[in-house]
């Protein structure tokens, strides 16, 4: 057996084992479910209430994905303007930090008081949570760019913009793809979180009703939606970065398919 | 030797320093990096600047590649202040930084991306016309075969080849050459002065190399500058007229060794007389 599969087998094992584990001590322990559901309770309820929670679903990763798009553009061009120029990262570096440092549930209640509850607080959230590990890692990939093949560049007449675009961006692309792993189950977190604040629709408020109903397989229902959501991102994102930064991995790539 | 009526507008002189002074910082701080400096390189020449380590030598690169102006004095590169890209130039430094994500082939071809007037054609001729020069300038340095691999896959000695390629690939007439073999073997440092010389003798552009190796100064140069210590002036300024192609068993003959023992001595000399001061 390659490696690889025997990989892929024990990550597999693993998750198996850790639900399994989990059924046998709830029967064993007799835990009501009030308490902690039994997967196979949680199961049940997930496809029992499919019809019922699949708006929900969309609802939540619609507003992900327009706060993460949006985050990844305000990012983008943070990161870009602070990565070239030096004065704009010494000057806008302690106000991006004080920004990210804001516990991002804090800000919710402002989106709400300017937009009202729903989806715009939700996107606003997701953005906020997002696009912070963005600016940072493209800001440190171009600022990285070494000062000999600057000068190689500049002494041939190459302006600014001609950096950025032969060297400057395709150096950040695995550090952007790093970070867009990163920021979009952020923005996950950050459009969850704003529905179980304000918002009546959209996993997070799902989960919110159900734990005030007692209805607790329900809400590790939700729970479970959000981790196959959240793992179904990161992958999405992983393989867009295999394919357009996959240079940077390269001896990985080898050792693991050869 | 220079012919004039072809192009009317040539200038015999392809860099001038005149009276150029650099120094870093601003007024009681400031520290010297070079004294008032005048220096003339003609061109097609190959000038070798050398002398002890932090003595400006890069410093006048830089001020001939324009990426630099002079605090005091002036820089005039094919007849016109710098800065106004009169020439085209070619540069290279130890660190050959090549980008990973592109082939050597690309890489080389990078230039011709942003230079103009090929940059304008990039699009439509980047896999014929500019292929085959690229393939051709690899095939001089013997890294023909290696068009296609990434950076990681050769070599430090071939790294500087492809390096070398790509400062030259654009036809610059002035070439920029900031101890390109300082981080190699031995002998792979004597292969690439060969490689080099070649390269020069078959296009003859105006270069600048700047270096610690007072034999690589008197195998590849046709006129050695030696510099004091920090604040650098030129302190000697001699031809070199050894036939060309030069081999490495020349740089064992009595004229090749005195030379480079008068050129030891003058740099002994002017590191000592700074510790002196100093003292």
């Amino acid at each position: 057996m390659s490696y690889a599969i025997r990989r892929r087998f024990w990550a597999a094992f693993l998750i198996l084992a850790f639900f399994g584990l989990w059924e046998i001590l709830c029967i064993a322990l007799q835990v009501s479910d009030l308490v902690l559901p039994r997967p196979s309770q949680i199961l049940a309820t997930l496809v029992g209430r499919f019809d019922v929670l699949w708006p929900h679903i969309l609802q939540t990763l619609w507003t992900t994905m327009v706060g993460f798009l949006l985050g990844v553009t305000v990012g983008l061009l943070i990161g870009a303007c602070i990565g070239t120029s030096r004065i704009a990262y010494d000057t806008a570096y302690p106000l991006l930090i004080g920004f990210s440092s804001i516990p991002k549930v804090a800000v919710v209640p402002i989106f709400v008081l300017w937009f009202g509850s729903g989806s715009v607080p939700a996107i606003l959230t997701a953005l906020a949570m997002c696009f912070f590990p963005i600016v940072v890692n493209i800001a440190t990939g171009l600022a990285t760019t070494e000062p000999e093949l600057e000068d190689v560049l500049k002494s041939m007449g190459a302006s600014k913009l001609d950096i950025l675009w032969n060297v400057g961006l395709p150096r950040t692309m695995p550090f952007f793809f790093a970070s867009l792993k990163i920021a979009a189950t952020f923005a996950f977190v950050g459009s969850v979180l704003s529905e179980t604040v304000a918002s009546n629709r959209g996993i997070g408020n799902v989960m919110m009703t159900a734990s005030s109903n007692f209805d607790v397989p329900l809400v590790f229902a939700g729970l479970f939606i959000l981790a196959v959501l959240g793992v179904l991102l990161y992958a999405a994102f992983s393989l867009v970065e295999m394919r357009v930064a996959g240079w940077a991995n390269r001896r990985n790539d080898i050792t693991t398919t050869a | 030797m220079i012919d004039f009526s072809e192009t009317g507008d040539r200038h015999p002189v392809a860099v001038e320093l005149s009276q150029a002074a650099v120094s870093f910082g601003r007024g009681e701080k400031a520290v010297a990096a070079l004294q008032e400096t005048s220096l003339k390189i003609a061109e097609g020449e190959f000038l070798a600047l050398v002398g002890p380590s932090g003595c400006g030598k890069s410093t006048i690169l830089k001020l001939a590649s324009g990426l630099l102006q002079p605090s005091r004095g002036a820089v005039i590169v094919g007849g016109k202040e710098v800065g106004a890209k009169a020439l085209r130039i070619g540069m290279a430094f130890q660190n050959p930084t090549l980008l990973p994500w592109l082939t050597i082939e690309r890489n080389v071809m990078l230039p011709l991306k942003i230079v103009r007037p090929f940059r304008s054609q990039y699009r439509s001729k980047k896999n014929t016309e500019y292929r085959d020069r690229v393939h051709a300038l690899l095939a001089d340095v013997g890294l023909e075969r290696f068009a296609n691999h990434y950076p990681w896959q050769l070599s430090g000695g071939m790294l500087q080849r492809a390096n070398l390629c790509r400062a030259l690939v654009h036809d610059p007439s002035l070439l920029l050459l900031d101890e390109p073999f300082g981080a190699l073997d031995q002998f792979t440092r004597e292969e690439l002065w060969a490689t080099m010389q070649s390269l020069w003798m078959k296009r003859k552009p105006t270069v600048l190399l700047v270096t610690h190796d007072l034999k690589e100064a008197g195998f590849l140069a046709s006129r050695i500058c030696v510099m004091s210590a920090r604040p650098g002036r030129i302190i000697d300024d001699s031809t070199v007229d050894f036939a060309r192609p030069r081999t490495v068993p020349m740089t064992f003959e009595p004229d090749f060794t005195a030379l480079n023992q008068r050129l030891r001595e003058l740099i002994i000399d002017a590191r000592t007389d700074v510790a002196t001061e100093e003292a």
